[in-house]
């Protein structure tokens, strides 16, 4: 067959299932070989073509939710390194928040088929939309994160008892409490996202998909600072290190097996399979590295980056998971012809 | 149909949800199969076999209706003695001409009734009529000259035996022709099983007579054939056995082709005709005004073509207006005189034989829509000049820079001498006309938006013409530039140069010129006169502009008037929606039944009455007998219901009229991989052939060479394109409905020749080979025919080789050499034989080289299936 | 719980919910595939009306669509379907089994008449299965009464028209592609830069019927419907669409086929019912229609309180790592 643009929307045809009888009616028919034919429509598909379209997103996407996750889990470190003076976690906690909040706003931005119109995400409040929902706690977490940034780089300013230190100072505290506030929505909405969506994996996934992020968040903020923190101060992150990448297993464990078995098998399975794989065991020794070997700063900069890693191809896998159980038709026919055949069983 | 008049098809499926059942025959499973009740797949080119088994059945289990058959139709007329059928002569009629290849008519005529002597058959058709028909020294087809009529009679005494028992009436003899045309023939030679034939005959037995009626819609599948003419006249048999002619729900429909092909055979583009189905008239047998008129209609025959006279002087005084007069026979000099058959086929041979210089291409693309693409494109590479007016720049504009012969090498373009003019053409929309579809219904359409740039409408760019010609030649005292500047030539013009649509309609509509309502428009045809005192041009259509009003113009919603809609539109003749509606009602003029009352005499008022115009003469009572020896519509007896025909019946027999015989019979297509099964003549001995080596043929069954081309193909459209591509290859939102030129193959010969669905597949033919994407389906089912299976490849003929449009493709016309029915000259395309193989087409030279070695090995030389009469004994 | 529940899927006025006060009559489509000709009529006129951009001059080799999938530059896409024998006779059986279960889909609310689904099975005992057949069906936008896209769209570009139809303003979109993966049909696409010519219009905007929103509101008819010859699209007020849906299938089985169903029409399905309702002569995959669909957000209560309490386990985690003994 020839190609075009649009092809990569059209899997190719599946072979022709055999069918006994053929056209009957005495009228002399044969049997042949049915892989010739037009090819008969399955009972779960038409042509072989996708019932529910995949999201249109690039990699802008997944990696916008990985960066508003580590932005996240670096908001919580930096405050947790403010509230329990550790100023290196406090100080790269806050730059690294704003950093990933401002990556990924950028990669969002990116992604929009008109990105010139971006500020219409705040143009009305709407609760049925995780994007809307979504786009106010990123503005908010922004805002606060942005401001927190500014109260670090106040308190290096030479005149602190100049009005603005003062005022910065002043603002530290709501604007740590907010920023940490805003970083738990931030790393557990783009889940929703995901999962509020015809996409039979994500959908399906989605007890256990909110804790494989915020997990997996994270273990990326404390990854990073591993690499970014001497090791002196680094013990909270060698242990959020641990922890979330506990949580994450644990949770990516638990949600394949809650999902529908058939629903699951995408994020098993090729490109996606290949990545989450990855990141199982990146993580898994990222985690490892942090706690046996997170005082030495060459250890705690290699567990750091696997842990970074790791975080990123569980994004990247779970979003080619979806794309994937989008594309073909059976993930979306056969569990709603399983639920219906259900409910007409036992109405 | 529903793949080609979708929008008609609303009817039948408004009926079809009412509860009528639709039958779909047809070769494939199309888009009228799937919403059809049954779909009866058929061998294409044997339908003959299929009908005559029907006709067969409807006779010999006496399901005729027998009430209309033996007053309307002529069951009962007595045939000459002379007539032998093909049942005795093998597969000829009696008079067949071997040196003519023609028949001689004579012995098929009706036996007199002032004489018993039947050798002496031309009492019927009289001295000139002998000569006509096909048989004269030079061909001729005219078939179409009597389009809207039967033949002429000399006069309307013949002999009827009403018991319809004497071995020689039409009833008997068509009982003797059909019987072999058995169910199991049926099921032999066109694979149609027994079940399908008894569900047919069932459901169309059962749904006639008084209280039912059945309706046999075809196009082009019937037509397309060396006897396509004969196939619809098997289904006039059916019908007027059954009695559905003439009533409500009945008929035979021939759905047109383009939006007003109907249009142009009324008002004709055919070389055989002059408007209103007046014949053209013939060197040697219309030399004089007087033989002329007498072949057109004879005032001793019954009904209306006895007023023929009228008709063609209005006609005449319409084109030549003060200069036609009685001294000068009204101009009838002017018109030029038919040598042969001018039919476009013939026409590209004329052009490959440098006889003609310049060509006018009018809304046409013959080097994609006509049969033998090469030789048209050949063709034109003969001229000087081509003008072309279409839309775009079609194949047939383009054909001396990228023709498929450019690519082999066979046409080289700088040696190409055809200067070709492209003129762009204004569409339908972009002017005003009328156009006239099937029911023979003429329905305006106004202006919507002036034509852009240069585009100008057909009727614009003639007029101009003319002007220019006519300003050329002014003053020129050479008599054969009278008719051009005698003519009348002043239609009034808007500020863009177009001249006024509705004058022209005027003008066919027809004057009063003399007398006290001078001035006036016609009301009927039956104000026309002989005497020079009306004009018109084209009496069919007298009355569209009855009273002033463009009656085409009516809008006025079916829901707001009764069931027949007559102000919706207007359909010629006199604004009848049936036609030969007499026939609805039972020879004492009560309807046939309450349900299927239409046209009935109401005693009380001494008049035909209904919800249509009545097709008789509106006070002539049903049990009026007329006096011997009178002639015209006086001459009509009550039950003639069947007024234009010179007998006033419905012919289950044609004594004239038909080239190819008087009753269908069946013979295989030009090209054939089956042997006829009833005959041993082969093929239609009267079809027109042209023996030339850039027209050669696959050997049919029987002889050496015929399995080098063992399948058949067929040509057909899709909904989604038309035609050549004209109006649909140029159009991105339909192109990518239909994007690429395909065949469509059984999976049983997908296997065989190793075929995939989407892949690529090569077919050949006896002309050339060309190549299409491959759509494997079981819409396409094979035959078994004879015992053997027989393939059938389909291939839409939409696409062409060109570099101006959206989407181009080979095209299937290529495959197709040049043979056609004696009648009307049609062209044979839908059925061929070819060879099938997997994989894409050799380019340039290789390509002649596959072809070449095909023929070879087939062994085809220019007499190959060029000859007439088939070898052995008749 | 019910109002809610009913306000994100169940059954519900979409209209008056999305805040217009008194609007006419909710709009819809019946198509009814049983009597669809595949002439492709409604998607030229679609094209024509809205002026699409041609999108593809492919063969793709299945039957005579060669369309594909409804789309951005798609509205309305007519599938083609050839089936033998067997497969007509499980979809019969199929469609038996369902008037023999009463599902509510299959006849009017008011319940049904015995005398029929006897009729319709003695007809399916002495039916005659036809070996072949050739389904057609026009395709389009389901105008939800819970609509997936609409629900998701971050910045309004979609809304609910006073017709009860859902209609994106094209100059509102930015393009985020949110309403592509939510819509439960597939219907709804972007019209991605890079497959057409610059200047092509709604570059990059999400694009989907609007159920010709310019012509209702000039008391039109839709182009699709208008130019359908057949009535296979019928156009009006939904509630008689479905009513002649009802009607429709009732004769339908009636007459032995019992493989006709309805699709659409059962407004406790996972949307709420939908505003273009089919007749199908099969199980709806077949023709490429979700069997049971779902609109996305029924279930988004539950999305936000899981991640809610991921949200939580988030700050504990954080919470543990810092707690303890410092050093
Ligand atoms: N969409 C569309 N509509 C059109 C046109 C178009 O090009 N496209 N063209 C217009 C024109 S010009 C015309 S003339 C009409 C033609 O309208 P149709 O006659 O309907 O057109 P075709 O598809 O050429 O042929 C009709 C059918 O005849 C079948 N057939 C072939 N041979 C035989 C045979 O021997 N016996 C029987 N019983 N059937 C046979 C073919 O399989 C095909 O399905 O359509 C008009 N309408
Ligand atoms: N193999 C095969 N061959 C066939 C047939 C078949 O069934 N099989 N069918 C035959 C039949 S029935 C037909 S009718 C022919 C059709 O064959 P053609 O008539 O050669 O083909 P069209 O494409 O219809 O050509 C009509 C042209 O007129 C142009 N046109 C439209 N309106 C106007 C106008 O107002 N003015 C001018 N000047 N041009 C206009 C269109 O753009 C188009 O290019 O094909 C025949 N050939
Ligand atoms: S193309 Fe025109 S003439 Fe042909 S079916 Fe459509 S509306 Fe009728
Ligand atoms: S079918 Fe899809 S695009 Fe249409 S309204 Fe429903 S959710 Fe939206
Ligand atoms: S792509 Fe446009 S219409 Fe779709 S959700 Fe985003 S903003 Fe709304
Ligand atoms: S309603 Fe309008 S926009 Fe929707 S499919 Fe029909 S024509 Fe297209
Ligand atoms: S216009 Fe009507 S009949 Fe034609 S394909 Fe569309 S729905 Fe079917
Ligand atoms: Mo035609």
């Amino acid at each position: 067959m020839t190609t075009n643009p649009l092809d990569a929307d059209r899997p190719p045809e599946l072979p022709r299932p055999r069918r006994g009888g053929g056209r009957g009616g005495g009228r002399g028919r044969h049997r042949r070989d049915e892989s010739l034919m037009v090819p008969d429509v399955q009972f779960e598909s038409y042509y072989g073509r996708q019932v529910v379209k995949p999201a249109p997103w690039k990699a802008d996407i997944p990696a916008y939710i990985f960066l508003g996750g580590i932005a996240g889990g670096s908001s919580l470190i930096g405050a947790g390194g403010a509230v329990t003076g550790r100023p290196a976690l406090r100080r790269t906690g806050r730059y690294a928040a704003l950093a990933g909040v401002a990556l990924g706003g950028l990669a969002l931005v990116h992604d929009l088929g008109r990105p010139e119109r971006a500020l219409n995400m705040l143009r009305t409040v709407k609760l049925t939309s995780p994007m809307s929902v979504g786009s106010w706690i990123l503005t908010a977490f922004g805002g606060f994160a942005g401001v927190s940034m500014l109260c670090e780089v106040g308190r290096s300013l030479p005149d602190q008892r100049s009005w603005l230190a003062r005022a910065l100072r002043a603002a530290e505290p709501p604007a740590t409490i907010g920023s940490a506030a805003f970083a738990l929505p931030l790393a557990s909405y783009t889940a929703v996202l995901l999962s509020d969506t015809a996409t039979p994996t994500w959908r399906e996934s989605y007890r256990g998909l909110p804790f494989v992020f915020v997990g997996s968040a994270n273990a990326a903020a404390a990854g990073l600072a591993l690499i970014t923190t001497p090791a002196d101060q680094n013990r909270p992150a060698r242990r959020l290190a641990a922890i979330g990448a506990g949580v994450e297993l644990g949770a990516a464990e638990w949600m394949h097996h809650d999902m529908h078995p058939l629903v699951a098998e995408p994020l098993r399975q090729g490109r996606a399979g290949v990545m989450l794989r990855a990141s199982r065991v990146l993580t898994t020794a990222g985690a490892l590295g942090a706690t046996l070997l997170g005082r030495n700063r060459v250890g705690a900069g290699i567990s750091g980056a696997a842990l970074i890693a790791g975080s990123a191809l569980t994004r990247f896998g779970v979003f080619e998971a979806g794309l994937a159980s989008a594309r073909d038709p059976k993930y979306t026919v056969t569990p709603q012809r399983e639920r219906r055949d259900q409910r007409r069983r036992e109405p | 149909m529903a793949e080609c008049h979708p929008v008609g098809y609303q009817w039948v499926t408004e009926a079809r949800l009412k509860g009528a059942k639709v039958i779909h025959i047809d070769p494939r499973f199309t888009r009228t199969s799937a919403t059809a009740d049954r779909h009866v797949p058929i061998r294409a080119g044997s339908d003959v076999v299929f009908l005559g088994a029907l006709i067969n059945h409807i006779l010999s289990n006496e399901l005729y209706f027998r009430d209309y058959l033996v007053h309307y139709t002529n069951a009962a007329t007595i045939v000459s003695g002379e007539f032998r059928d093909t049942e005795d002569l093998d597969g000829l009629f009696s008079g067949y001409d071997e040196e003519l290849g023609s028949y001689d008519l004579r012995s098929w005529a009706y036996a007199s009734a002032s004489g018993d002597d039947d050798s002496t058959p031309g009492t019927i058709g009289g001295p000139a009529a002998s000569r006509e028909h096909g048989h004269a020294e030079s061909q001729h087809s005219s078939g179409q000259q009597h389009g809207a009529s039967g033949a002429p009679l000399e006069h309307a005494e013949v002999r009827r035996d009403e018991t319809l028992q004497d071995p020689r009436t039409v009833f008997q003899i068509l009982k003797r022709h059909y019987a072999r045309y058995t169910p199991e023939m049926a099921a032999q030679a066109c694979g149609v099983s027994l079940e399908d034939f008894d569900y047919v005959a069932r459901a169309v037995t059962e749904n006639s007579g008084r209280e039912r009626t059945t309706a046999w819609v075809y196009a082009v599948g019937w037509t397309q054939h060396t006897l396509g003419a004969q196939f619809i006249r098997t289904a006039a048999i059916i019908q007027l056995l059954l009695g559905n002619m003439g009533r409500p729900g009945g008929g035979i429909m021939a759905l047109r082709g383009h939006a007003s092909i109907q249009g142009s055979t009324d008002i004709p583009t055919l070389y055989n005709i002059l408007p209103g189905y007046l014949a053209m008239p013939m060197a040697g047998n219309h030399d004089t005004w007087e033989d002329y008129i007498g072949a057109i209609g004879s005032k001793a025959q019954k009904g209306y073509w006895a007023n023929a006279d009228t008709y063609a002087v209005s006609l005449l005084k319409s084109w030549w207006g003060e200069h036609a007069t009685a001294e000068n026979n009204w101009c009838y000099d002017y018109l030029p005189r038919l040598t042969g058959p001018h039919g476009t086929y013939q026409t590209v041979m004329a052009m490959l034989d440098d006889e003609v210089e310049g060509y006018f291409l009018l809304g046409q693309n013959p080097a994609v829509g006509s049969a033998h693409g090469k030789l048209q494109r050949e063709g034109m590479a003969h001229l000087k000049w081509l003008v072309v007016r279409d839309f775009a720049m079609i194949e047939s504009a383009t054909f001396w820079r990228d023709g498929p012969e450019i690519a082999t090498g066979e046409l080289k373009t700088e040696d190409i001498q055809t200067e070709v003019f492209f003129m762009p053409a204004a569409s339908h929309v972009e002017k005003s006309g009328s156009f006239t579809q099937t029911q023979r219904m003429l329905q305006w359409h106004h202006k919507a938006v002036d034509p852009p740039g240069d585009a100008r409408s057909e009727l614009q760019f003639f007029h101009d013409l003319g002007k220019r010609l006519r300003a050329r030649l002014a003053g020129s005292t050479d008599e054969r530039d009278r008719p051009l500047l005698d003519l009348t030539w002043d239609y009034p013009v808007d500020e863009n140069g177009e001249p006024d649509a509705e004058a022209v309609l005027r003008e066919i509509n027809g004057y009063h010129l003399g007398g006290d309502k001078a001035g006036q428009l016609l009301s009927t045809f039956n104000d026309m006169k002989a005497d020079g005192s009306t004009s018109g041009g084209c009496w069919i259509y007298t009355g569209v502009f009855a009273d002033g009003v463009n009656q085409a113009a009516r809008r006025k919603p079916g829901r707001e008037q009764g069931l027949t809609a007559l102000e919706w539109g207007w359909a010629w003749p006199a604004n009848r929606r049936i036609l030969y509606n007499r026939a609805s009602a039972d020879p004492d003029g009560n309807p046939w039944s309450e349900r299927k009352k239409y046209v009935w005499w109401d005693a009380d008022q001494g008049r035909w009455t209904g919800v249509d115009v009545p097709d008789f003469p509106p006070t002539l009572d049903p049990h009026h007998h007329p006096d011997k020896g009178v002639g015209g519509p006086a001459g009509l007896a009550g039950d003639d219901a069947f007024i234009m025909q010179s007998d006033g019946k419905g012919w289950l027999f044609t004594p004239k009229g038909m080239l190819d015989g008087p009753m269908p019979t069946h013979y295989e297509p030009q090209e054939s991989p089956v042997r006829n099964p009833l005959y041993a003549q082969q093929a239609n001995p009267a079809r027109k052939v042209f023996p030339r080596k850039d027209n050669l043929w696959a050997p049919s069954a029987g002889q050496p060479g015929s399995d080098v081309y063992p399948y058949v193909f067929t040509t057909y459209r899709l909904t989604e394109h038309h035609t050549a591509g004209g109006m649909s290859r140029w159009l991105p939102y339909l192109s990518e409905l239909q994007p690429e030129f395909f065949c469509e193959v059984s999976p049983e010969l997908a296997e065989e020749k190793g075929l995939t669905n989407g892949g690529w597949a090569t077919i050949v033919s006896a002309r050339t080979a060309i190549e299409a994407r491959v759509l494997v389906t079981e819409r396409l089912t094979p035959l078994t025919i004879n015992g053997h299976t027989i393939h059938q490849v389909g291939l839409p003929y939409h696409w062409g080789v060109g570099s101006d449009a959206l989407v181009t493709g080979d095209a299937a016309n290529d495959l197709l050499g040049i043979a056609l029915d004696p009648n009307v000259q049609i062209q044979e395309s839908k059925a061929g034989s070819c060879d099938i193989i997997a994989g894409r087409r050799p380019r340039g030279e290789a390509l002649l080289r596959l072809v070449h070695e095909y023929q070879s090995r087939s062994g085809t030389t220019p007499t190959t299936g060029n000859e007439l009469l088939t070898e052995g004994d008749h | 719980m019910g109002y809610w529940t009913n306000q994100l899927s169940g059954p519900t006025n979409p209209t008056t919910d999305s805040g217009w006060d008194d609007p006419p009559a909710r709009k819809g489509f019946f198509t009814d595939t049983s009597i669809c000709i595949g002439c492709k009529a409604c998607e030229v006129a679609c094209k024509e009306w809205n002026a699409i951009p041609e999108d593809g001059l492919d063969l793709l080799g299945s039957s005579y669509d060669n369309t594909g999938s409804l789309g951005a530059s798609t509205l309305r896409q007519v599938a083609f379907i050839e089936q033998s024998g067997d497969r007509i006779a499980q979809a019969r059986e199929s469609g038996g089994r369902l008037v023999d279960l009463g599902m509510p889909a299959m006849r009017p609310a008011d319940g049904p008449s015995p005398e029929l689904v006897g009729q319709a099975a003695t007809a399916v005992a002495e039916g005659e299965v036809p070996d072949f057949r050739w389904l057609m069906s026009s395709d389009v936008c389901k105008h939800c009464t819970h609509a997936g896209c609409l629900d998701v769209c971050p910045t309004g570009a979609l809304f609910r028209t006073e017709f009860g139809t859902v209609v994106v303003q094209p100059d509102v979109c930015n393009g985020c592609g949110y309403c592509v993966p939510a819509c439960p049909f597939g219907v709804i696409e972007r019209r991605e830069q890079d497959h057409f010519e610059a200047g092509t219009p709604n570059l990059g905007v999400a694009q989907k019927c609007t159920l010709c929103y310019d012509r209702l509101t000039d008391d039109q008819t839709p182009a699709c419907a208008q130019a359908c010859p057949t009535t296979s699209i019928k156009f009006g007020d939904l509630d008689d669409m479905v009513a002649s849906a009802e009607e429709r299938v009732e004769t339908l089985h009636a007459n032995g086929y019992t493989e006709a169903r309805l699709y659409g029409t059962d407004r406790h399905d996972g949307v709420g019912g939908t505003g273009s309702v089919f007749l199908l002569l099969d199980e709806p995959e077949v023709y490429g229609l979700p069997p049971d669909p779902q609109v996305p957000t029924a279930e988004l209560p539950a999305m936000f309180r899981q991640a809610g309490l991921a949200a939580v386990a988030m700050l504990v985690m954080a919470v543990g790592a810092f707690a303890g003994r410092r050093r």
